[in-house]
Order: structure tokens, then C-alpha cells, then sequence
């Protein structure tokens, strides 16, 4: 097998000659992501500073949760500490004092924490870009609960509403994210995580709220993977992550293969496409049924994607390949003819086409 | 007498060696000991790690077990010895090692399921690239066929599963420093296995598979719950063409989802049972596969393919998937036909298939049994599992 390298386009390559050039002036940003207080996000932030220090670097500490608790404070005992500036009684992290001390690491906690009114930035999350923006390298921690778009999914766990929250396009943009993974059990006795009742039931939250968190954590991962293989030139797909394409004409009985379709993206957390390849004009029954089986796919969540050529089986096939699809989803066509039996038609060419890809024929 | 309650297995998941899976574990294993649980360590590998074998101090350690294997001796776990200890908890590293020919048990997974059935609690490591269904997907991402492996369905035992998580950057750092292996040995990695896009890879999938089983955890109980439900009142559950709810296991037709894989002689059918098993496991699925000897009036060609068969039907039963041999009276003339019909028989709602393997004219004029499945199998969903290969 040939490595499936290919020559880059030129959007490809201003993309990486920015991303380097970004990375050059710009302070980098690493992450420590929880799914609850408690499992040890601060503490892992402080331990990479500390090691940091040890070995050479110039290491602060530019806002930490107060009080500490006992496991982190020897590692601040270690660690020089910018102190918050107190504003309506509020801690505000200083940026204008770790702009003028001028580090080169920087380990901030709490980026959701908003700041007064009539400060600089809103929030400290913006205090942290600017930090980066100024070429200062930026370790921090979160806690899932306190992403904006994962608040929907996570309130229905906790039943707690955040109204502190950071935008999920901050923590796609790190240079590196980790996840700082422990059993539910260890959460136990820890307040905050804003989960209450029996012990079952917090074990079952907390575990709930796990998997949001190394899900996340895998998608900022795949999020990497591809802007990294992007920029190498690299057009294939490990297929990390499932992607479901149902590919979907005004014949397709639709129902079973969207149903199925759902079933697997859901359960893999992977995504769900409908696609239809446009062939010609299409008769007002034809459009009618085409609408329905689209609006059927949107229902369950799809991305609908309406592909242009000739030859829909190689529409179909480039389209896969550029959007890494694991699995597509074709219907069994009814109009074969007699010599189909033989070269197995174009459902048979789209299986021998499907590189790397699993092929699901439904029956119809 | 009643058999003591199994132990419990905690899994310390990582993606590479130097991710820090056996410091997490043994700093566990030490906060374990202060708190005043009885733990030793069974099997531990120090590679040499410095900070990793201070963290065994005043633990204590069963010896291991010397075995002479051609001449040589080998170090092994002393199972025997630990269970003649039985502590509360034990210690095993690297849980996919295969033990020296002449072990009682192959495996030490094995060794690991006999003391847990002996009601003593293991704290256990290993990386994802030995997860038995990602073995192709693992050999796509690094070029690497990982040959220690192990089933899904023994990780899917374990309590717990953590990961151990570290960026590949920081990884790369440690193995430049010398961390994790030596300088000779540290350039070879760099050069394959340890490619950022690689580890990238790696990670995402492991994080994926944490997921899955913490939620497995707790999805199964309700699944079984909604199961029940949907077996009461049968295809209600889907009115009005969708299907309300994605936990359901059942299909449209209110059938319970069944896999049927086609075993054949061709090594790819291993490709086909990993895929089709980790696709049942994730839909709550039934998996089935079956291999179907053709005519062959006993000649040799026959009896290597026979062997053939059977050796893909024992690695699904490996699988714990239900694996059966078709004789040829039973397949007749026409092994695709004997197949749907099988498949009608027992309630199988999708078939998982090799992709053909034939190119160009030949290939489409041969008109594989794969082929002639999908053209007979009308009423079924048929898969046709991709040649997972390098992708760069």
C-alpha cells in the first residue's frame, strides 16, 4: 500500500505556513480537562509547573482556587505566585502585572470565573488569550460543567445551572489538551460538582459526566489529527471516529437505513451524514419523496450534504474519502439489470471503489 | 462451600509505553497500602524507570517464578504463590503479556481471571493497541500488527478502566530524555510508532474506549431494562417510522439486531470477525458466525482449508462469539444460498461479509459467493467489511 500522500493545494499550505507562523509569536496553551472537583486538575496543572520550574523554566502561578486544598499546597509552597488583584471584593487574576513580570509559563485555574464589570476582559479565559497573544505559554485547568456548548448535556445530568461558562472554539484551539481521568469514587466528598443524593445515583452522574469528558477530550483530539494531517498533506482517515454516511435518492426506502444509521452514530458518539447525489431534473413526485427522505435524515440529527457529478458512485466515493466516512449506507437498487447479477452494479462498484470503508447494503 | 466473590479488576488504560501507567498505578497501590488495604505486588516491570521503582518502596513483592524455556530461564508471575498469599489486592503489570511456553496458562489475562476468582482484587495496565477489536485499525494507524491481544470481552470485565493520559508532545519529550527507553532504543520508536499523528490516533482511541466502558457500565442495565420493554409491546415502539429512541436494540421490524459473520479460509476473515464483534458489542447485538465447508471430497486442498476454517471459527469462539462449521451436505451446491438460508433460519438481521478480493474484469466476472450473498440476502442488511490498510 502506497502511503496516500498527495501534493498540497495552496489553501493547504497557507493554512500551515499561518499555524506556523502563528505558533511562533504566540504562547502555547495546554489544558488539564476534568469531569468534577476532585479528581485532581489543579493538582496535575501545579505538578507540571513545579517540574517545569525544576527544570529551568520560568514558571507562575497566575491564579489558583483559594483555599487550596491540602494536596496542592505544597506545589504552590514551590511555585512563585502573581497575587489576585481584589476588585469589588472579587479576585481578579492581574494580567497587567504578569504582562510586566513577563514569564514564560504561566498556570492559571478557574478560566470560567467572570470577571467585574468594567474590567478589561469579561472573562478570565479572555485574560488567558492575552497572555498567549503575548507570547506568554499559558497551563491551565477546567472543568467540563464549565464549557458552554457541553452545559445542555451537563445540566441534565446535575440539574445545576452554570452561568460562567467558556466557549468550546477556546479549548479547540489549544495546542494540547488533557484529560485527567479518575473513578467516580475518588470524587466522593469533594463539594462543587454540583451533584447531590445517594451514592448510586452520584456514582452514576459522575460517571455520566466522565464520558462528556473523555468524549470531548477525543473530539478536540480528532479536531488535531486532522488539521495536523491536513497540513502534511495527508488525505486518508484513520477513522478514530465513526462517521455514518446514508446515502439517500427519492427511491430509497429510507426509514430502516436512517433508523440503523442513528442507531450506530449514537452509539460509537461518532457523526451521522445523509447525502444525495443530484442527477438531472427530478419530477415533482421524485422531489417530493426526496424532501421527505431528507427531512426524515435531519430528524435524526444528520448533516445533509446535496453532492454535484456525473457518476454518483465516484461523487459518492470522493466525498467519503475527504470526510474520513467509516461506513456508508446504501439501498439495495431495485431497477438492476440482468448483467447486474454478474458485475454486481453499481452497488457492487461502490463495495469495490469503498477503500477503507465498510459498505452496508440494505434491502429495500 | 461457596466460591468467595470475584475480585475486583481495575484496568489503568494508556496509548504508549512512558504514558505513566504503571506510576498511576502504583501510586494507587500505595495510597491503598496507607489506608491499610492488604495489596503486594505480583508482577511488576520496572524498565529501569527510576521514579516508577521508588514508587514500589514498602510494598511488598511476591517473587516471581522461574521458568527454563529452551535453555534460558524466564521470569513469570508466580500465580501460585500469590494465591497461596491471598492478599486483598494484587498488582499485575502489563496485563496483555504472553507467558514463556511451559506456563500453566498462556496468558497472563489468565493468570489475572484466576485470582480474581479467588476473590482477590487486581490493579492491572495496558495500552489500547492490544484491544483485540482494534487490531486492524491499530495496524492502519502505525503499521504495527500488535500480536498480544486481548478479547473485548475481558476488558469489558473490569470495574473500572482509568486512563492514563499524557499529550504526545510530553511523551516525546520523555523519550527524548531517555525516560522510557534507552537512546538506541528510544530513535527506533521515534521513527514508528511514536509519529505524533500515530500517538494522536492512538489517544483519541483510547479516550473513546474509556467512554465506552465507564458507559457500558451503566447503559447496559438500561438497555436490558428497554429491551424487556420493547420485547412487551413489540414494534409499537417504533410508531410512526422513526424509531423513537436510539438505546433500543430492536430493529424496525421489532426484531432483536443479530449479526451473522461469514467465515471463509481467507486470512481476512479475522478482519471481518474483529469488525463485526466490536460493531454487535457497541449496538447491544447478538454476533453469530458461521464458516461453510464446501464439497471438496476430502483432497488435500480440502483439508487445508478445512483447517482454515476451523482456526478462524476457534478465534471467534475466542471472541465468545457463537461460531459453527456448515457441512457440505448441508451447504449443497451453492454455499451463498446455504448461508441466507441459515441466516433466515436464526433470526439474523445483518450479515457481515469480506470485501471481495478479485480486481478488474476477472474479479467482477468471477462473481464471488460475497456477490451472490448480497444479491440473495434481499431481506437482510449486509456489511461489507473495508480492507482496513496503512494510511501513511
Amino acid at each position: 500500500m502506497t502511503p496516500a500522500t498527495r501534493r498540497r493545494t495552496p489553501e493547504e499550505l497557507l493554512l500551515q505556513v499561518q499555524a506556523e507562523e502563528a505558533q511562533d509569536k504566540r504562547g502555547r496553551l495546554k489544558i488539564f480537562l476534568g469531569y468534577a472537583s476532585g479528581v485532581g486538575k489543579s493538582f496535575r496543572m501545579l505538578d507540571e509547573g513545579r517540574r517545569r520550574a525544576e527544570r529551568g523554566q520560568d514558571v507562575v502561578v497566575g491564579a489558583i482556587q483559594l483555599p487550596p486544598t491540602p494536596d496542592v499546597e505544597p506545589l504552590l509552597n514551590k511555585l512563585e505566585a502573581i497575587p489576585l488583584r481584589q476588585v469589588d471584593g472579587v479576585g481578579v487574576m492581574d494580567v497587567p502585572a504578569i504582562l510586566a513580570r513577563m514569564p514564560r509559563v504561566c498556570l492559571v485555574d478557574g478560566l470560567a470565573w467572570n470577571n467585574p464589570a468594567g474590567s478589561m476582559n469579561a472573562s478570565r479565559w479572555q485574560d488567558v488569550r492575552q497572555l498567549l497573544d503575548a507570547g506568554i505559554a499559558v497551563i491551565a485547568s477546567i472543568n467540563i460543567q464549565y464549557i458552554a456548548e457541553l452545559q445542555g448535556a451537563v445540566e441534565k445530568i446535575t440539574g445545576k445551572h452554570v452561568t460562567q461558562t467558556v466557549p468550546q472554539s477556546f479549548l479547540f484551539g489549544t495546542d494540547e489538551i488533557v484529560v485527567v481521568d479518575a473513578p467516580p469514587e475518588m470524587c466522593f466528598g469533594h463539594s462543587g460538582q454540583g451533584v447531590a443524593g445517594d451514592p448510586a445515583r452520584i456514582a452514576h452522574q459522575l460517571s455520566e459526566l466522565r464520558e462528556i469528558a473523555l468524549l470531548f477530550a477525543a473530539d478536540v483530539v480528532d479536531h488535531q489529527l486532522e488539521t495536523y494531517l491536513k497540513q502534511n498533506g495527508v488525505a486518508a482517515s484513520f477513522g478514530t471516529q465513526e462517521r455514518v454516511m446514508v446515502c439517500l435518492t427519492p427511491r430509497t426506502s429510507a426509514t430502516a437505513m436512517i433508523e440503523s444509521g442513528k442507531r450506530n452514530a449514537d452509539r460509537f458518539h461518532g457523526e451521522l451524514i445523509a447525502a444525495h447525489v443530484r442527477q438531472g431534473q427530478l419530477d415533482e413526485l421524485a422531489r417530493t419523496a426526496l424532501e421527505r427522505n431528507l427531512e426524515m435524515a435531519r430528524q435524526a440529527g444528520a448533516h445533509i450534504e446535496i453532492l454535484e457529478g456525473d457518476d454518483p458512485i465516484e461523487a459518492i466515493l470522493e466525498f467519503a474519502r475527504e470526510r474520513g466516512i467509516t461506513q456508508i449506507f446504501v439501498g439495495h437498487g431495485v431497477d438492476s439489470k440482468w448483467w447486474h447479477r454478474w458485475t454486481g452494479g453499481p452497488v457492487g462498484r461502490l463495495i469495490r471503489g469503498a477503500q477503507g470503508i465498510d459498505v452496508r447494503v440494505f434491502p429495500q | 462451600m461457596t466460591p468467595p466473590a470475584p475480585g475486583k479488576l481495575k484496568i489503568y488504560l494508556g496509548y504508549a509505553a512512558g504514558v505513566g501507567k504503571t506510576y498511576q498505578m502504583l501510586t494507587d497501590a500505595q495510597d491503598l497500602h496507607r489506608q491499610g488495604h492488604d495489596i503486594v505486588i505480583g508482577y511488576f516491570e520496572p524498565h529501569g524507570r527510576a521514579d516508577t521503582i521508588a514508587k514500589t518502596e514498602g510494598l511488598e513483592t511476591i517473587p516471581r517464578r522461574n521458568v527454563e524455556y529452551r535453555g534460558a530461564v524466564f521470569e513469570e508471575m508466580n500465580t501460585d504463590a500469590i494465591l497461596a498469599r491471598h492478599p486483598e489486592i494484587c498488582v499485575v503489570d502489563e496485563f496483555p503479556h504472553t507467558n514463556v511456553p511451559g506456563s500453566a496458562r498462556t496468558k497472563r489475562w489468565e493468570d489475572v481471571t484466576v485470582l480474581l476468582e479467588a476473590g482477590i482484587g487486581v490493579l492491572t495496565t495496558m495500552n489500547i493497541q492490544h484491544l483485540e477489536s482494534l487490531n486492524d485499525q491499530v495496524w492502519q494507524i502505525s503499521g504495527v500488527r500488535v500480536r498480544e491481544t486481548i478479547p473485548d470481552w475481558v476488558v469489558k470485565q473490569a470495574d473500572q478502566v482509568v486512563m492514563v493520559d499524557v499529550t504526545p508532545g510530553a511523551l516525546v519529550n520523555r523519550l527524548l530524555r531517555g525516560v522510557v527507553y534507552s537512546q538506541e532504543k528510544s530513535k527506533k520508536a521515534l521513527e514508528n510508532f511514536f509519529q505524533e499523528s500515530t500517538l494522536g490516533a492512538l489517544r483519541e482511541l483510547a479516550m473513546r474506549q474509556t467512554a465506552h466502558e465507564s458507559e457500558s457500565h451503566h447503559v447496559e442495565s438500561d438497555i436490558a431494562e428497554s429491551d424487556r420493554n420493547a420485547a412487551r409491546v413489540g414494534g409499537m415502539a417504533h410508531v410512526g417510522g422513526m424509531a423513537h429512541e436510539s438505546e433500543s436494540v430492536v430493529s424496525l421490524t421489532g426484531r432483536v439486531e443479530r449479526i451473522l459473520i461469514l467465515v471463509t479460509a481467507d486470512p481476512s476473515s479475522a478482519m471481518v470477525i474483529r469488525r463485526a464483534k466490536r460493531v454487535a458489542d457497541y449496538l447491544h447485538a447478538d454476533c453469530m458466525a458461521v464458516a461453510i465447508q464446501r464439497p471438496t471430497g476430502g483432497n488435500k486442498v480440502g483439508a487445508v482449508e478445512r483447517e482454515a476454517l476451523e482456526r478462524h471459527l476457534n478465534f471467534a469462539r475466542n471472541l465468545h462469539i457463537d461460531a459453527r462449521l456448515l457441512d457440505a451436505e448441508a451447504a449443497g451446491d451453492d454455499p451463498a444460498k446455504a448461508l441466507v438460508e441459515f441466516a433466515r433460519v436464526n433470526g439474523v438481521t445483518q450479515l457481515f461479509l469480506a470485501r471481495p478480493r478479485g480486481t478488474g474484469l476477472r474479479g467482477m466476472l468471477q462473481a464471488s459467493i460475497e456477490q451472490r450473498i448480497v444479491w440473495l440476502s434481499r431481506d437482510m442488511q449486509v456489511t461489507i467489511v473495508a480492507d482496513r490498510t496503512r494510511v501513511a
